[in-house]
């Protein structure tokens, strides 16, 4: 690992892959809870972990480069479960990609365990990671002034749920009811770095 | 229903009710938020008796017009304008009493971009996730003001300072911004990163609350495609494809994935808040602390 400084008071911690920016991650959350790291913001992301606001960053950028950041073991990280009806507007064209029938597009997305990598884009918008690589799309090469909140999208290496309506060039596999985000709840963010989501088919409309 | 309200007479080019806003949940999506030039905001917070973190408006260039229903001391800061109270010219940078019913007109501004308007007691709109600021990246807070919308107001903590005015910092006419370097500074050329701290750039027309944009020299980059996205600050001066440096402000993404060439200081920030359109910009190489 390798620790950037950023400004007086950041770190930007940079990982060798998005799996061990998560470990680096839950570590970072880990020595926080346990009063071992002052720090206003932990932002993990693709491949790096940012640390905003961090005490003695020129000590702390020695210490997380000669780090070893254990596994996370998935059974301690929540589930949470999205009620998915597979009714995308780009679902075949994904299908398509990947060489199968629509059908089993949707069979191999429900039966992936994802992982919220991190959030970004808008408040409540994971990207999960879990498919593997050759189940990669491409954005649409026009964006849509419009998607729909709760659409379930996929660019990348990445699965995403849209928390409101907005524009978007991700590809729209499906829809669910679920509420990603809501600023009345605690917690406002259904989905937060670190949680592993799966997605369970729904019947009907 | 409350007599403590104020009704919005005039809004304004944009006006939003700024505190010290959200930090904690960038790991969420949710942008920090929060008053552009927090000095001016907690001055005249205290002008009227208010804690440092109450919510004040934010106007931006022209200024707005208030109606309060009930006597209420008032402090204009930030941005130097001209104040009135019912038509009579009234103290800017000091507590204005103004009584019900009398129209409060915040001016436009005479130098500088965003001005802040306290009332004791503080703008009460429902907080969320702890803080009552728009945030106009994300859509988090109250909508910006709108002619006839209706803002409550909280219970005065205290009395209004004992001072007449205080002084404020003038807009400059040059906008010096200390800058250190990276992360992503290897991400350009060695002449880009010389022209960034050499060259003279001009504030952009199209700033706003969560961007400084700039015009000038540039900035090309020694390696092509995008970075993987990665955490934001503040002050990170962004890079985008068109090569003009953009200086992240308050309600500025929580990730993104164009290359941050250096880092403004935080304490050089509200200076940037206030610079127009065509200001010089100069970014100055310092030490990290």
């Amino acid at each position: 690992m390798r620790a950037l400084r950023v400004g007086d008071d950041a770190l930007l911690v940079e990982a060798s892959s998005g799996e061990e920016a998560q470990a680096l991650h839950a570590e970072l959350l880990r020595r926080r809870a346990a009063g071992a790291l002052t720090v206003r913001e932990i932002v993990p992301a693709a491949r790096t972990v940012l640390l905003d606001g961090v005490d003695d960053p020129a000590r702390r950028a020695a210490e997380l480069t000669a780090a070893r950041v254990p596994e996370v073991p998935s059974r301690a990280r929540e589930l949470i479960e999205l009620p998915v009806r597979y009714d995308g507007p780009d679902l075949a064209a994904v299908a398509g990609r990947w060489g199968v029938t629509e059908r089993e597009a949707a069979r191999i997305h429900a039966g992936t365990e994802f992982t919220v990598a991190f959030c970004g884009f808008a408040p409540g918008f994971g990207y999960l990671t879990g498919l593997p690589d050759r189940y990669d799309v491409p954005r649409r090469a026009t964006p849509r002034t419009a998607v729909p909140a709760g659409a379930v999208a996929l660019a990348g290496p990445y699965t995403g749920v849209y928390p409101r309506s907005s524009p978007g060039g991700w590809q729209l596999i499906g829809t669910t009811d679920a509420v990603l985000w809501d600023h009345a709840r605690v917690p406002a963010a259904l989905l937060a770095p670190g949680a592993r989501v799966r997605f369970v088919p729904v019947e009907g409309a | 229903m409350t007599d403590r309200a104020l009704v919005v007479v005039r809004a304004g080019a944009l006006t939003t009710v700024q505190d010290r806003g959200r930090p904690g949940y960038a790991h969420l999506g949710v942008p920090r938020s929060g008053a552009l030039d927090p000095s001016a905001a907690a001055l005249v917070n205290r002008l009227v008796g208010n804690p440092p973190d109450a919510a004040v408006l934010e106007t931006t260039l022209d200024g707005c017009a208030l109606r309060p229903r009930s006597s209420v001391t008032v402090a204009v800061g930030g941005a130097p304008c001209p104040v009135s109270v019912g038509g009579r010219p009234a103290a800017w940078g000091a507590p204005v009493v103004v009584p019900p019913g009398e129209l409060l007109e915040v001016g436009t501004a005479t130098a500088g971009v965003r001005g802040y308007v306290a009332v004791c007691g503080g703008i009460a709109v429902e907080p969320v996730l702890g803080s009552r600021a728009t945030d106009l990246l994300s859509g988090l807070g109250p909508a910006p003001l709108a002619v006839g919308m209706v803002l409550p107001l909280g219970v005065p903590a205290g009395p209004p300072a004992r001072v007449d005015g205080v002084p404020q910092p003038r807009p400059p006419a040059e906008l010096v911004l200390r800058v250190t370097p990276g992360p992503r500074d290897d991400w350009f050329t060695a002449r880009a990163v010389r022209d960034l701290t050499t060259r003279v750039y001009r504030v952009a027309a199209a700033s706003n609350r969560i961007g400084l944009r700039t015009e000038g020299p540039v900035l090309e980059r020694a390696r092509p495609g995008e970075l993987p996205s990665e955490g934001m600050v503040l002050g990170a001066v962004q890079v985008p494809p068109d090569g003009r440096p953009v200086v992240f402000l308050a309600d500025h993404p929580t990730t993104g994935g164009y290359p941050v060439i250096a880092v403004v200081r935080a304490a050089d920030l509200p200076a940037a808040a206030q610079a127009l359109p065509g200001t010089p910009v100069r970014f100055v190489p310092v030490r990290r602390r």
